[in-house]
């Protein structure tokens, strides 16, 4: 079942993403192509929320798959069950069965333990496999993910070949700490998740902060947009306005210019290194407050 | 406009279409955009959909599908829309010098020279022995001619062209030497304490289970990652060129290697040493690294190191290695507090000093005495035999 651009810009509505523009568009276009989707952009702008709403619009489960330095095959494909498989080894040793049978019943799907990508191409109904901050796998991963990507098999030497079962929407995200192979760009669909503006922050505020006055979550929103544009080693994400948005609701703050020392000092919401801290001080927030309100 | 254009051809794409499409197609590549035929073929089906008739889902829909990397996509609505909305025509081009001029497209030639070749160069070995009116009388050594003594010379005295070539290969040879030690190295020390219990388990089965034959699991070590920021402000400029080939081999060599030239700026010079053919690398790289004159900025340069580029080069097994003779015209504070955010970042942090194999020398420079408490390795760097030494210290990371 493939929906319309029209379609899942409405689903998403629906089920609460607030989405920019063309991200639709480049839902509908992964469907409409089966191709993978990679979403780049820095880090905290909202790139897993896409695939958590993707899962949603399409109803189907999501599966993700969380990208480390060192992950390899076993963790991100299947592993056996050991001590089953030892148990099975010493029960069927004692009834006297042969070498070559009990081989053959421990490597059956039963002693299968099933890891993110495997499970994803195994469901009945297609999921939604995010492969979350594939920059931060090695290269060796990264051409077994586009071989996997490509033919959507996995070979399994003690076992054969899994054929999928369904094909899964697959959303890559990367924060750009290594440069992705050429081969995997052209390969997926490309989307620059940029920080949303000012009114699609106050909109995802609102619906994300239950019991927050609208005329806040636009002073916030513009305030965020501000701090954004120092000079900072750590930008905030839409993660840390909602911290900050609840930590304000929470103090009963309703105009951010009556207090500006509840600013000041909920700023350890978006501020999140020391160097930026020294950076923003109560002077910078004054101004900053000053320019939004 | 061209979006009526579109909208009417929508049912069946006529040829007309067709061959707009691959102008499209062919303006983005003139972009330096990796457009293949399969893009192509698929943006051909997403003009034939409904959703096309609208310019609003139309350009994104294509941006989608043309860009692979963040500045295709800064750039893709400029040459969209001088296609598409100024009735196409050849304002692209126009575009395309505009816009894509940080972006020259590599064209390797196909087995142009040898790779690590010979540096047949003859501007380049020219330039180099201009540079050395004065050293002409004791440069040229006896046994300068030979490899091995070639190698402890200054390379300020190398003047002879034909023993240039021979330096600057050396240099290349070394890079690669380096890079072929470290793997050695590193597969001598495979050998992992840890049980690989899937494997054990298939071998063990027809003892019952019991492990008897173990197997064990090698912790893989991750190559060392080297970024080298080579100055080639005035002061270095007896050294520049050597180093440029030294880059080279380096970036060639190693995996994982990164290189920077900084002046009063910083120039990430990567993409072009990666041209195998050495003489055009070479030749593109010194236009990069032409010094204008303003002073060297080493702190500046840094900061922008720091800033734009470090999250996306290092890693916890990266090793800096900063080429300066450390004469910084910027304020010593600033390159004190960038190297101490460099440190803390990388594994190591090398310099290396010309200067140093001149006797007597001191790091008296600000700048230099400024960067001293961060350094890791304070080396020489004035012959290969200085840079030959390094690397023992390199296999240890």
């Amino acid at each position: 079942m493939t929906l319309s651009r029209d379609d899942i810009s409405d689903r998403l509505a629906a089920v609460g993403y607030i989405a920019d523009r063309d991200i639709a568009t480049a839902l509908w276009l992964m469907d409409y192509l089966k191709r993978p989707l990679l979403l780049e952009g820095e880090a905290g702008v909202g790139k897993t929320e896409v695939a958590k709403a993707l899962a949603a619009v399409h109803g189907a489960e999501l599966i993700r798959l969380q990208c480390y330095e060192g992950l390899d095959q076993n963790a991100a494909l299947y592993e056996w069950n050991y001590q089953r498989q030892l148990l099975a080894i010493k029960t069927r040793e004692g009834i006297g069965e042969d070498a070559e049978a009990i081989e053959e019943h421990i490597f059956s799907e039963r002693y299968l333990l099933e890891r993110p990508l495997l499970a994803a191409i195994r469901r009945e109904k297609p999921p939604v496999l995010l492969v979350d901050e594939v920059d931060r796998a090695d290269e060796e991963f990264e051409a077994f993910l586009l071989e996997l990507l490509s033919d959507f098999q996995i070979s399994i030497p003690e076992f054969g070949t899994v054929k999928a079962i369904s094909i899964p929407r697959v959303m890559l995200t990367s924060n750009g700490t290594r440069e992705l192979s050429d081969a995997l760009r052209r390969r997926c669909l490309y989307h620059y998740v940029d920080f949303p503006d000012v009114e699609r922050e106050a909109r995802i505020i609102l619906t994300r902060t239950p019991g927050i006055d609208t005329a806040l979550t636009s002073q916030i929103a513009r305030m965020v947009a501000a701090v954004r544009k120092e000079d900072l080693r750590k930008v905030p994400g839409v993660a840390e306005t909602l911290d900050w948005a609840a930590t304000l609701a929470g103090l009963e703050v309703h105009d951010l210019r009556q207090e500006p020392e509840a600013v000041h000092e909920t700023m350890i919401c978006l501020i999140k290194t020391r160097e930026d801290r020294s950076r923003v001080t109560r002077e910078v927030t004054d101004r900053l407050l000053g320019k939004v309100a | 406009m061209a979006v009526a254009a579109i909208s009417a051809s929508e049912d069946g794409i006529g040829a007309a279409m067709r061959r707009r499409l691959a102008g499209f197609s062919r303006s983005l590549r003139d972009n330096g955009f990796k457009v293949g035929l399969a893009e192509t073929r698929d943006a051909l089906a997403i003009l034939a959909l409904p959703p096309a008739a609208r310019p609003s889902s139309l350009k994104p829909a294509l941006r989608s599908l043309f860009c692979a990397n963040h500045s295709d996509w800064e750039r893709f609505d400029d040459i969209f829309d001088a296609f598409w909305l100024r009735r196409g025509l050849r304002q692209a081009r126009t575009v395309s010098g505009s816009a894509a001029e940080t972006r020259i497209p590599p064209r390797p030639l196909p087995a142009a020279g040898t790779p690590t070749g010979t540096p047949g160069l003859p501007g380049h070995v020219e330039r180099h022995s201009d540079g050395h009116g004065t050293g002409d009388g004791r440069g040229k050594r006896e046994g300068a001619s030979r490899v091995e003594n070639l190698a402890a010379v200054d390379l300020r005295h190398i003047v002879d062209p034909a023993d240039i070539a021979r330096a600057n290969a050396l240099a290349e040879c070394l890079a690669r030497v380096m890079r072929a030690r470290l793997v050695r190295r590193e597969q001598v020390r495979r050998r992992g304490r840890r049980l690989d219990l899937r494997r054990t388990i298939h071998r063990n089965v027809s003892h019952g289970g019991t492990p008897v034959d173990l197997a064990w699991r090698r912790r893989k070590i991750k190559p060392l990652r080297l970024i080298v920021m080579l100055d080639t402000s005035g002061s270095m400029s007896l050294y520049t060129a050597f180093f440029v080939h030294f880059l080279h081999g380096i970036v060639g060599a190693f995996r994982e290697a990164e290189a920077f030239v900084f002046h009063t700026r910083l120039a990430h010079v990567s993409a072009p040493l990666r041209d195998r053919d050495l003489a055009r690398a070479v030749d593109r790289l010194a236009l990069m690294a032409q010094g204008i004159g303003g002073g060297t900025r080493i702190g500046g340069s840094l900061a922008t190191f720091n800033r734009w580029h470090a999250r996306r080069v290092i890693n916890s097994r990266t090793a800096v290695m900063i080429v300066s003779d450390g004469y910084d015209t910027g304020a010593p504070e600033l390159l004190g507090d960038e190297m101490r955010r460099l440190r803390r970042r990388c594994r190591r942090i090398i310099w290396l000093n010309p200067l140093i194999g001149w006797r007597d020398y001191s790091p008296q420079a600000r700048g230099m005495r400024a960067a001293l408490p961060y350094i890791d390795l304070f080396a020489p760097a004035h012959n290969l035999e200085s840079l030959a030494a390094l690397e023992p210290y390199l296999a240890r990371l």
